[in-house]
């Protein structure tokens, strides 16, 4: 055995003395440590120093809170701005995709690659069946991206798109096209520019977006006003950050009510309009009684969404222009917020979302049909 | 612990956004730093709830005072460091001496150790925080991710003989947070709070 084994490493004093900070971290070869611990029996200096580098690799410690509360956020922020209100405030209806993209960026945080690699199922209806995309942590981050970049381009900032060209300009093939001209899947990196564009719509509302918010942002097939589109893209931030939470297997929290409550009021606010294409093309109840003027009161129903960020919203039945009205509710439907978001999202079936309901089969059934509608991928 | 510095030129624009009074800027700074400061804060009050107190007063004295920050002098997370240490340690003697003085265990030489300990941690933070980037890299990579120097070296992309030299001035500089100060005062004394 001793046959094999190789003599002491001898190594000069000067050598010794550069190694002692990776001796200490005990970040050299056994070899080398043995070396530098020999020396320090017979030299002085290189002892105190040895010493005193070994008592400060016990001050290194990592950061302990990696998972701050995201409520923290919130909470700091608005004690700094009721301390100093500020002269450039972040319009209201910027506020959720402020906190939305935060919350996501938080929990990308701490992922290595197997994370970011994950697969990921896309989830949404279209033509009244479930449908879903495969893609991975990074792709979601990618689709953020692309789509975040329609507001992006409404708002007169580069388009994250780059050279690469959508058939049409609507979410899906936009995001299509991103994923087609990288050459590699997304990897990680995608997480900066998605970060680095969600701040910047933020600054650039606060200053050009400012009062109305009435801009208007093309999705290819319709358009939102700014204020609106800013609500979407904090909705599907949040679904998408659920739906990879759930692939890496990480608790996630719905937004907070306030927030919630405005994304809930943006889809009751679509939903006639939708009623009213889907009747177009022969996917609602056609309208049997009243044609409706428009400001007038119509057939209406009551969703009533409850906990933290509900309320009561009346849906006008059959026509865009009418009015919802208590008079002539015809139906009554009562769920969850998030169960409500999740049914818009694709991500609940009409058939087998969680609500409580009274009245009108027909007219509950188009609109949860409805809801789901909205969801894309 | 982030192994690149931010370019000086975004601290500047920092400073200059959040003196003209603009809110998304104070959300990009606590998105960028907000994890730092409650860590820092969270090693020397201990509790959670207490760091959330100091990482709220952090944010506070910046968006109040943005002017009291001088791009000129060092970066921002550098200074934004010291503040913090500065903060959590006033924190916790005032904490402790409120604790001491309800009947609380413990005497006053407890109370001194106990500040002095939370002292030399905030120094150390403070150090490994606005030490070269490079030097934290090394450190971070040998200490935290279990690489030795020689990996350390090829992930860097240096010579082995800079990777050595940079652990040992690395652990140089944070030993010298033993080096006796006033108790609760982080070194570089500088700037309000």
């Amino acid at each position: 055995m001793s046959e094999h084994r190789a003599g002491p490493l001898v190594l000069e004093h000067h050598v010794l003395k550069s190694l002692l900070g990776a001796w200490a971290l005990a970040a050299c070869a056994q070899a080398e440590a043995d070396a530098v611990e020999e020396h320090l029996g017979a030299c002085g200096p290189c002892a105190d120093e040895a010493l005193r580098l070994r008592e400060a690799v016990g001050l290194l410690q990592r950061p302990e809170s990696l998972d701050l509360d995201p409520g923290l956020r919130t909470r700091v922020l608005e004690s700094c701005l009721e301390r100093r209100p500020p002269r450039v405030p972040v319009p209201e209806w910027a506020a959720a995709y402020d906190a939305e993209t935060a919350r996501l960026d938080a929990l990308l945080q701490d992922f290595g690659d197997s994370e970011w690699h994950a697969p990921v199922r896309l989830r949404w209806y279209e033509s009244d069946e479930a449908s879903s995309r495969r893609t991975t942590v990074a792709g979601v981050i990618a689709h953020l991206l692309t789509v975040d970049g329609l507001v992006a381009v409404a708002l007169g900032l580069d388009d994250p798109l780059g050279d690469a060209t959508a058939a049409r300009p609507t979410p899906s093939d936009r995001t299509e096209a991103y994923w087609r001209a990288a050459r590699f899947p997304p990897t990680r990196s995608v997480r900066a520019p998605w970060r680095e564009q969600s701040h910047d719509l933020v600054r650039t509302v606060s200053f050009t977006g400012g009062g109305t918010g009435r801009l208007p942002v093309s999705y290819g097939d319709y358009e939102l006003p700014l204020h609106d589109a800013m609500l979407d893209r904090a909705f599907e931030c949040w679904v998408h950050a659920e739906d990879i939470a759930e692939a890496v297997d990480y608790p996630y929290d719905p937004p907070s009510g306030r927030h919630l409550h405005r994304i809930v009021d943006l889809a009751a606010r679509m939903l006639p309009a939708v009623l009213e294409h889907r009747r177009l093309h022969g996917l609602a109840s056609p309208v049997e009684r009243h044609l409706v003027a428009a400001g007038e009161p119509g057939r209406s129903l009551r969703l009533e969404i409850e906990g933290s960020g509900g309320g009561e919203w009346l849906i006008p039945l059959d026509s865009p222009a009418a009015k919802g009205s208590a008079e002539h509710e015809v139906a009554h439907v009562a769920l969850d917020g998030a169960e409500f978001c999740r049914l818009a999202a694709g991500h609940v079936s009409p058939r087998e979302a969680a609500v409580g309901q009274v009245g009108d089969r027909d007219a509950i059934r188009d609109v949860l049909f409805a809801a789901a509608s909205m969801s894309r991928m | 612990m982030p192994t690149t510095d931010v370019p000086p030129r975004w601290d500047r624009r920092m400073q200059q956004r959040l003196a003209r009074g603009e809110a998304a800027a104070l959300g990009e700074l606590y998105d960028r730093f907000a994890s730092l400061v409650h860590g820092l804060a969270h090693r020397v009050v201990g509790d959670e709830h207490a760091a959330d107190a100091v990482t709220r007063d952090v944010f506070a004295h910046v968006w109040e005072h943005p002017g009291s920050y001088d791009p000129a002098q060092e970066p921002l997370r550098t200074w934004l460091a010291e503040l913090t240490s500065r903060l959590a340690v006033r924190r916790l003697r005032t904490t402790e001496t409120a604790a001491l003085a309800r009947g609380g265990p413990g005497t006053t030489e407890d109370l001194e150790r106990t500040v002095r300990h939370a002292s030399v941690a905030a120094r150390a933070d403070y150090i490994v925080q606005s030490m070269p980037a490079p030097l934290r890299a090394a450190l971070e990579l040998a200490y935290f991710q279990r690489r030795d120097y020689r990996q350390t070296a090829a992930d860097l992309g240096v010579t082995d003989d800079e990777a050595r030299r940079r652990l040992r001035l690395g652990l140089q500089l944070l030993a010298t947070a033993h080096d006796t100060g006033a108790p609760g005062e982080p070194p570089g004394i500088g700037g309000a709070a």
